[in-house]
């Protein structure tokens, strides 16, 4: 059972790296247009010739 | 080659929206500078599909200059960001040329305010849904590892689940808190009292457990009623500041420049909210006013449809004030403005918006009412169930834990969800449908509407007049006169009749017509004794008469034509036995007229705005629970004053901001606002009834004793999400 001693710490540290990343979007306005991204995405820039 | 003209067609090319319309003006005063980088921020109107996006993104971006471009597709927000001499006016015809509608967009204290708060309790639900998944994942294995877990494990788990909760609980907790520790020092309680103790309660305990190697620790339940409880929260933030973002928007497209007279008589162009009271501003021939003036110089003819709801033009001179929301038509006037002065209209109507405001603060939502019998209930409950244990016996350690228990299982997270979740679904829908809520408790007011009142100029008719009586060769002739005039008649002879040559030596008279040549004769066009005719005959709509040289004088009759729903919304309302009422500032013919044609029998014509009011108090005096419909200044004070108010899309800003609702679509959206008000309000009752059904069950499980933790945390989400699904139902239904 000495295992749990490294899995929680490992566990929470996966966690904490998912809140960051959450806190990361939400501050660089990854959520402002969620319908342009989905669209944005599909937006192929090459242009005809 | 224009770019509309290579992507094959203008506007949307989707064909979702079609092409619109672009508010003329200066956009230069919307321009920030910062250092060499010029930004202009511009609402688009129109762009619904990611063609859209690229197409105004590479239109834009192809500008000299232009360094950023970025266009939110959610809100139709454009950001440009440029460098050297080009014009923020080039940017908005270049985007206009597309077929888009544009107008100058400009944040306000509160809408910046707003999304900081939503920022701040999304934030808050990530946190607490981070600390919820560590601390199920610890609970579970206490849960799972029953009767083989040692002690100290046990014991080591929820000390790790302690230190995840604590400061989570401080930091996504505090909008709770805060929210109950000001309701306490006002002296009352509100929803936020008893989720503050509930919280702090089941924490304090939980540390308690693990301190004294107990079996119970709630630490994943007050961490999932946070988390629950913020989902609520955020939900009716989002709402609030979508519902404001649009309607702020809307009044966006009357967001126009104006043009100031400095010292030297050199005209400057301005933003409206820079003109200082006192200023010289120059109305140009068909501009709208935006702010009061009183008119220094100069005589033209005005269109004050908006503010007074008389739908034919008036002369105007020297000395008269004009109120924001008139349009200037033939002659260009120079004026002081008067700003926000204790004797201008707006500051009447003011008054009368905050009457209207406060009579609908006292308003209660279900919500309040539901929330003034549990907050009672729950406590009461907590408390015997804690001093009956005492008296059968119990230990001071049980007693408490059954009656923390309690309060945890009781806390209200369906509660809170069930009125968020169902204005969240309701507004979505109308929001696709084109009409923008102010706010999420309007839904229930409309809910319970009885009686309806309607001004006529704008709301019910078209607001603009159309040639109704037919004409032949002399149509043509007086069309080439109409051609140079901006007088609202004339524009409907030219819309009927179409491009065409205009006559020569035109001469336009404020207040009587228009003169000029066709063809080496001279003609007139206008008021009856202005074209020579003594003897007129009663008209029930605006007439123009048309005389000349070879020509006897003729009359041309004009209607402001109804809406084109207007006949099916009123069989719909009539049907649906509701009380039908028009009240409008025009003649009693016109009133008449449209009353007839719609069958409303109750109408009341040449009423001021105060009149208005007084007529709303009667009626709500009365018991009525009337829903006010109108866009003009003139209804302003009755649109607050009402039970509920809708305004058109077209509407004053005025209007608009005392108004609960605005739509952009025709008369039918008020049929579907209180369809969709009903249910809701349906749905709500549900959603209130399934979270009482599950106190119900809850509450003698928890006060018997037999609450653990792993039952809490089933009975909270279970609840939760029934809620939110019978509320996401009416999603599924007929439309």
């Amino acid at each position: 059972m000495e295992i749990i001693v490294y899995l929680i710490p490992v566990a929470l540290g996966l966690g904490a790296l998912g809140l960051a990343g959450f806190l990361w979007s939400v501050n660089s306005d990854q959520y402002d247009d969620l319908d342009g991204a989905a669209h944005r995405i599909l937006d192929d820039e090459d242009k005809p010739l | 080659m224009t770019e509309a003209a290579l992507s094959g067609s203008a506007g949307c090319p989707s064909g979702l929206e079609p092409p619109s319309q672009s508010v003329g003006g200066d956009y230069s005063p919307f321009v920030q500078n910062k250092g060499a980088l010029k930004s202009l921020t511009l609402s688009v109107r129109g762009a619904k599909c990611g063609g859209c996006l690229s197409k105004i993104e590479n239109a834009v971006g192809g500008v000299p200059g232009v360094e950023h471009v970025r266009m939110n597709l959610s809100n139709g927000k454009l950001n440009v960001a440029w460098q050297g001499a080009t014009s923020a006016n080039t940017i908005v015809d270049r985007v206009t040329s597309l077929g888009y509608g544009v107008s100058a967009y400009s944040e306000d204290g509160s809408e910046a305010s707003a999304k900081r708060e939503e920022r701040a309790l999304l934030i808050s639900m990530g946190v607490a849904a981070f600390a919820l998944a560590n601390i199920m994942l610890l609970s579970v294995s206490v849960w799972g590892g029953h009767g083989e877990m040692g002690s100290d494990t046990r014991m080591a788990l929820y000390a790790i689940s302690g230190l995840i909760a604590l400061p989570v609980l401080v930091f996504s907790g505090r909008h709770f808190f805060q929210s109950a520790w000001s309701a306490l020092k006002h002296g009352h309680a509100n929803m936020d009292v008893p989720i503050s103790l509930a919280l702090t309660l089941a924490f304090g305990v939980s540390v308690w457990e693990t301190l004294a190697a107990g079996d119970h620790a709630y630490f994943d339940a007050s961490v999932m009623l946070l988390f629950f409880l913020l989902i609520g929260r955020f939900l009716d933030a989002r709402l609030r500041r979508q519902a404001h973002a649009a309607a702020h928007d809307l009044a966006a497209l009357q967001n126009r420049s104006v043009n100031r007279l400095a010292s030297d008589d050199s005209v400057e162009s301005v933003r409206a909210d820079e003109v200082r009271r006192g200023d010289t501003i120059l109305l140009a021939a068909g501009e709208r006013a935006v702010i009061d003036i009183k008119i220094a110089a100069g005589t033209s003819t005005v269109d004050e449809s908006l503010v007074t709801g008389e739908s034919l033009p008036r002369l105007i001179q020297t000395g008269e004030t004009l109120y924001a929301g008139t349009v200037n038509l033939d002659q260009p006037i120079t004026g002081e403005a008067l700003g926000s002065t204790s004797d201008s209209l707006l500051a009447d109507i003011a008054q009368m918006l905050e009457a209207g405001e406060q009579k609908r603060a006292r308003y209660r939502q279900i919500a309040d009412k539901a929330v003034a019998l549990y907050v009672p209930f729950v406590n009461t409950t907590a408390a015997i169930t804690l001093i009956a244990w005492l008296l059968l016996g119990a230990g001071v350690r049980d007693a408490i834990m059954v009656a923390v228990a309690t309060l945890i299982i009781t806390c209200p997270c369906a509660l809170a969800l069930a009125a968020p979740v169902a204005q969240v679904v309701a507004s979505g829908r109308l929001f696709r449908k084109g009409i923008y809520l102010r706010s999420g408790d309007a839904l229930e007011r409309f809910a319970e509407i009885d009686h309806l009142v309607f001004d006529k100029t704008g709301t019910l008719t078209l607001g603009i007049p159309t040639l109704v009586s037919s004409h032949g060769a002399e149509l043509e002739k007086a069309a080439s006169l109409a051609r140079a005039s901006r007088h609202p008649l004339s524009r409907a002879l030219v819309e009927t009749v179409g491009a065409g040559p205009v006559a020569s030596e035109i001469k336009e008279m404020p207040g009587l017509g228009v003169e000029g040549v066709i063809d080496g004769k001279a003609y007139r066009l206008g008021s009856a004794e202005w074209v020579g005719v003594s003897a007129v005959q009663a008209s029930d709509g605006p007439t123009l008469w048309f005389a000349g040289d070879d020509q006897e004088a003729i009359q041309f009759r004009f209607r402001d034509q109804l809406q084109s729903d207007a006949a099916d919304v009123f069989a719909d309302l009539k049907q649906d036995g509701l009380g039908l009422e028009i009240l409008s500032g025009d003649t009693e013919q016109a009133v008449k007229a449209v009353a007839d044609q719609i069958g409303v029998s109750t109408w009341h014509a040449q009423v001021s705005p105060q009149d208005k009011v007084d007529r709303l108090r009667d009626l709500a005096a009365a018991d009525k629970k009337v829903l006010m419909v109108g866009d003009g200044l003139n209804d302003a004070g009755a649109l607050a004053m009402a039970h509920a108010s809708l305004a058109p899309g077209g509407a004053m800003d005025v209007s608009q901001s005392a108004s609960d609702a605005v739509y952009a679509g025709g008369l039918s959206s008020i049929v579907t606002v209180l369809n969709t008000a009903r249910r809701t309000k349906r749905v709500m009752l549900q959603n209130f009834g399934l979270a009482a059904a599950y106190n119900m069950i809850a509450v003698p499980i928890a006060v018997t004793g037999n609450v653990t933790p792993l039952i809490a945390a089933i009975a909270m989400s279970a609840s939760s999400l029934i809620v939110t699904l019978n509320a996401l139902r009416m999603n599924w239904g007929r439309s």
